[in-house]
């Protein structure tokens, strides 16, 4: 007999931190360099050699944490996660299992029944492990340790989630919080945010929990909003045979939309936590928590909130606007600049988002100055550049961050607004194009705007376009 | 000729008086290990002539253009083969690092290389520095220049058998349970094993974090205080390295204890301890107290779970520390293996050897899900009650003293015999490192056989200067007991 069950979820998210150097020696944390490039004694396992802790991890660590409500272990301490795996040098990993640095807090996301809060388990630092190659055809495994001692945050959720809409709301609203903190660029497809699914059903209305799994390897959105899905069903027809859910883990391939278990609870590993003795408890007095407190930004809401109260906007542009704080800091300039916060708005919502989606680039990789664009729209305003001249303008501040005024003048854009000179320009068009003319005078009103972008044409664009309709009426 | 006689200190300055080079020195410190080393074995690797010639050369030229003034200035050190030296074969007498050579110094080493020292070569231990007598050692049994049938105690065996031999006249060992101490005792030579966080850690191969420590060993306290201060400072590579204000230990080398309070743990003169071991203690007493010292015997609690908490402690750390010996990475792998579980199974059966093993399963078992609370927690409480019980004695006493050893050092052959019989052998150094104070060991004494005795002074943290005053002053005293192996010989031919 079919049942109706509800769906609780509760997530592991890691977030792989910005810092510069790893998180226990000075090693370069760039993505991509040759393997095993950034890398020494100490990120390698190599005999002898001893973490010292990065204190900007612990930093990142405490934004993350406050900015989720979450209550700080003033002594924090590092623990050793034993596994041998020849990813991990030293065939342990340093984490935080016995006093995470953060716990307790919650953040709270938008459902369909109004605002709800999820709760935050706690939050811990750790170190990612490098990366292993198979080569099939020298039959042999290779490791790269370049990502081996990147700092990492793992951020555990309570079992507070209902749904795929929930989980994903969930994490947008973490992404968006730990880019605002600039603790982390959170890109899924980059492993850079990555986030494990437990899940379980029970019988709607029971207290109990049922028995959950654990579901990895999801790399997109789109791929945990399917897996959830996916796991649902099979759990449900599992119940629904009466046949019992394994605890296990479990692995999501994309391209089959299926998942496989890996691991069942029987052979869960004994990872022997014990405290590193490497590494001194981590303390954190009072001052330290207040300095970064009080540094936290103005989060997505509260400035999207602020934009329609200050400047008019609608939630829609003021919800696009707040998208990346790059972009809220280059509008706030631009508006304040400019004293034009409507067209600031619209620059950077219509044509930026539009060039940034063309080049496929990231807003974090804007780097014009808001003093040009400002500019820009300054000479918009008072009719020196007409709209399209204007828009490729724009494009040249997108690219090279030009100044707008000089690169104006050097190539001669300014709008012709010389009666004389259109009135010329409107005669040799009238005289080429008879055709039209005769047209225009059989009432095909239309085709005025023909012969204006042929005048257009003849002045290089360069024409003020409501003067030109204006003479080509008035000669004809 | 180096005099046997002689100390570090004297022989630096006749090196910087110009009265003797630093490439003599080192000639004739390695003409002395060619003599004595095939009897004795306290060197597994040395540093090739070429390259210690050349280096001493360097050494000259600084001390000659007058940019190199320090008192260890071109005096030759043996270092335990548990302290990467770059470019120079470490192996922690472990077959599985039988050829790894380091591309980075220790940090005690390097402070050494700047003090103008030179690493003449690498001493025989115990495998990765576990066991009492060195004969845990994968390639070599060495041997007690005072009788070469007995041990010369461990795990830093190989460098005080070097100094005792008179092939070198400082070395480097490291202290976890007793590992400087109770060597310096077989071997009738004095080593330091300072308070936890004095010396770096950095470039030392661990075997249980919490307790290790790098120290001294010379032939007399002078030498030692002076190569404590070359290695001793703050190293940002090292979590737990202490930033410490007065590291001037040479300048504790005066004769005074008038005044000075010492305890005696009464526990540690009542069973297990061989009777000429606790006449020549107790005498060192009788002593310090004809010094002026004030001594009398106290209860120190918790004495007896010492060695249960210190062996649960160092053997679950050991067991993580060794897990990166894998043949990965560096060190051997085994030769035939099918995947990467195999090869791990196979390099670690072959590259460990027993004791080795032993400890990593006692320390893998402690650790494991449902002992952990049971074991390893319960060692670790035990080890903060063993800490308050000498905060305690501290409030009372400057120092305390009790036997480095409950015997003289063993017969080659014996101890292995019986490992939980070894173990016992620790009890009276093993809290020291639990509790992370300071201790000198330094000679009382010679048994019936001739076997040297040794005293242990045990200090509050950062005491050190009192524990360098107090052996410096019975030293001076005990004139008669400042002896070596090779005077001895002559004294009876």
């Amino acid at each position: 007999m079919k049942q109706t069950y509800e769906t609780i979820i509760g997530l592991e998210v890691h977030v792989e931190l910005a810092t510069k150097t790893k998180i226990f020696c000075s090693c370069s944390t760039a993505f991509g360099g040759r393997p095993n490039t950034h890398t020494c004694p100490v990120c390698t396992g190599m005999p002898g050699t001893l973490p010292v802790l990065n204190r900007q991890v612990v930093e990142y660590a405490l934004a993350v944490g406050l900015a989720s409500n979450c209550s700080i272990h003033q002594m924090c301490r590092f623990d050793r996660k034993n596994y041998f795996y020849p990813d991990n040098p030293q065939n342990y990993q340093i984490s935080q299992l016995y006093l995470p640095i953060c716990h307790d807090g919650y953040v709270e996301i938008e459902t369909e029944h109004g605002p709800k809060k999820i709760r935050i388990h706690e939050i811990h630092m750790e170190e990612d492990a490098g990366k292993l190659i198979h080569d099939e055809w020298e039959d042999c495994s290779l490791v790269d340790y370049n990502r081996s001692g990147v700092p990492l945050l793992e951020i555990v959720s309570e079992p507070d989630m209902r749904s795929a809409d929930e989980v994903i709301a969930y994490l947008e609203k973490l992404r968006k919080m730990i880019q605002y903190l600039g603790a982390s660029d959170c890109k899924l497809q980059e492993g850079s945010m990555r986030a494990d699914v437990n899940l379980s059903l029970r019988r709607a209305g029971s207290k109990e929990f049922g028995t959950r799994t654990e579901m990895k390897n999801l790399n997109s959105f789109k791929a945990i909003r399917r897996a959830i899905e996916n796991e649902q069903e099979r759990q449900a027809e599992l119940l629904d045979a009466g046949k019992p859910v394994e605890q296990e883990t479990r692995r999501w391939d994309d391209n089959k939309e299926f998942s496989r278990a890996m691991r069942s609870k029987e052979d869960a590993k004994d990872y022997r936590y014990f405290p590193d003795p490497d590494l001194p408890p981590v303390l954190i007095p009072d001052e330290w928590i207040q300095r970064v407190r009080n540094s936290l930004p103005e989060f997505q809401e509260e400035k999207a909130q602020r934009y329609i109260r200050e400047y008019q906007l609608s939630a829609y542009d003021a919800g696009l606007l707040t998208e990346s704080r790059k972009i809220a800091a280059l509008f706030e300039e631009t508006a304040a600049l400019s004293e034009k916060p409507k067209k600031a708005a619209n620059w950077l919502i219509g044509e930026t988002l539009r060039l940034l989606r063309e080049k496929n680039m990231d807003p974090e990789q804007l780097d014009f100055s808001p003093e040009h664009l400002a500019a820009l729209i300054r000479l918009a305003e008072d009719g020196s550049v007409n709209n399209q001249v204007a828009k490729k303008v724009f494009e040249k501040i997108f690219e090279e961050d030009i100044d707008p005024v000089a690169y104006v003048e050097e190539h001669g854009l300014k709008t012709v607004s010389d009666t004389g000179m259109l009135e010329e320009a409107a005669r040799r068009v009238i005289a080429a194009n008879a055709d039209a003319v005769e047209q225009y005078h059989q009432g095909k009103e239309k085709i005025l705007g023909f012969l204006i972008g042929q005048l257009m044409r003849e002045t290089k664009g360069q024409a003020d376009p409501s003067l030109a309709g204006e003479i080509l009426r008035s000669l004809l | 000729m180096i005099q046997t006689e002689t100390t570090a200190l004297a022989l630096s300055r006749e090196i910087r008086e110009k009265k003797r080079t630093v490439r003599e020195t080192v000639q004739e410190t390695l003409k002395k290990i060619h003599e004595t080393d095939s009897s004795i074995g306290a060197f597994l690797t040395l540093r090739p002539e070429e390259e210690l010639l050349e280096h001493a050369d360097r050494i000259q030229q600084q001390i000659d253009d007058g940019t190199l003034n320090s008192p260890l200035a071109g005096v030759p050190v043996a270092v335990k083969d548990n302290l990467c030296t770059r470019g120079l074969r470490t192996t922690c007498a472990s077959r599985i690092l039988e050829d790894f050579l380091p591309p980075y110094s220790a940090g005690a080493v390097e402070r050494l290389e700047e003090a103008g020292a030179l690493i003449i070569g690498k001493t025989n231990m115990d495998e990765f520095a576990m066991g009492s007598t060195t004969e845990t050692s994968a390639f070599q049994i060495t041997k007690n220049p005072w009788n070469t049938a007995h041990v010369p105690g461990g795990s830093s065996g190989g460098s005080c058998a070097a100094v005792a031999a008179g092939e070198v006249l400082l070395a480097l060992g490291s202290d976890t349970g007793g590992s400087i101490r109770q060597p310096s005792a077989f071997c009738g030579v004095t080593g330091i094993k300072p308070t936890y966080g004095t010396v770096s850690r950095y470039g030392l191969i661990a075997y249980a974090s919490s307790l290790d420590q790098i120290g001294p060993v010379a032939g007399n306290v002078s030498d030692c205080a002076a190569l404590l201060q070359a290695i001793a400072g703050h190293d940002p590579r090292d979590a737990t390295s202490l930033v410490r204000k007065d590291l001037d230990f040479t300048s504790a080398c005066v004769c005074d204890v008038k005044g000075m309070k010492i305890g005696i743990p009464k526990t540690y003169f009542q069973d297990g301890i061989d009777p000429e071991v606790k006449e020549a203690v107790l005498r060192a007493a009788e002593t310090f107290r004809s010094l002026g010292a004030f001594v009398e015997s106290f209860d120190l609690p918790l004495t007896e779970y010492a060695i249960p908490a210190y062996y649960l402690i160092a053997s679950a750390e050991a067991s993580s520390n060794l897990e990166r010996f894998d043949g990965v990475k560096y060190g051997c792998r085994a030769s035939e293996y099918e995947g990467l579980h195999d090869m791990y199974k196979k390099t670690r059966s072959e590259g460990f050897g027993a004791e080795v093993k032993r400890r990593i399963m006692l320390g893998s078992f402690v650790l494991s899900a449902g002992y952990y609370d049971a074991y390893y927690l319960k060692a670790l409480r035990t080890r903060a009650l063993i800490k308050q019980s000498y905060d305690h004695a501290f409030t009372t006493y400057d120092l305390l003293l009790a036997p480095a050893a409950p015997s003289t050092a063993p017969r080659i052959g014996v101890s292995l015999e019986d490992p939980l019989k070894m173990y016992l052998g620790d009890i009276y150094t093993v809290s020291v490192n639990l509790a992370g104070l300071p201790a000198i060991s330094l000679p009382c004494g010679f048994d019936r056989g001739g076997l040297p005795i040794g005293m242990q002074l045990i200090g509050n943290a950062f005491a050190e200067k009192t524990l360098i005053r107090a052996a410096y002053t019975y030293e001076q005293t005990a004139q008669g007991l400042k002896t070596t192996p090779t005077a001895e010989k002559e004294a009876h031919r």
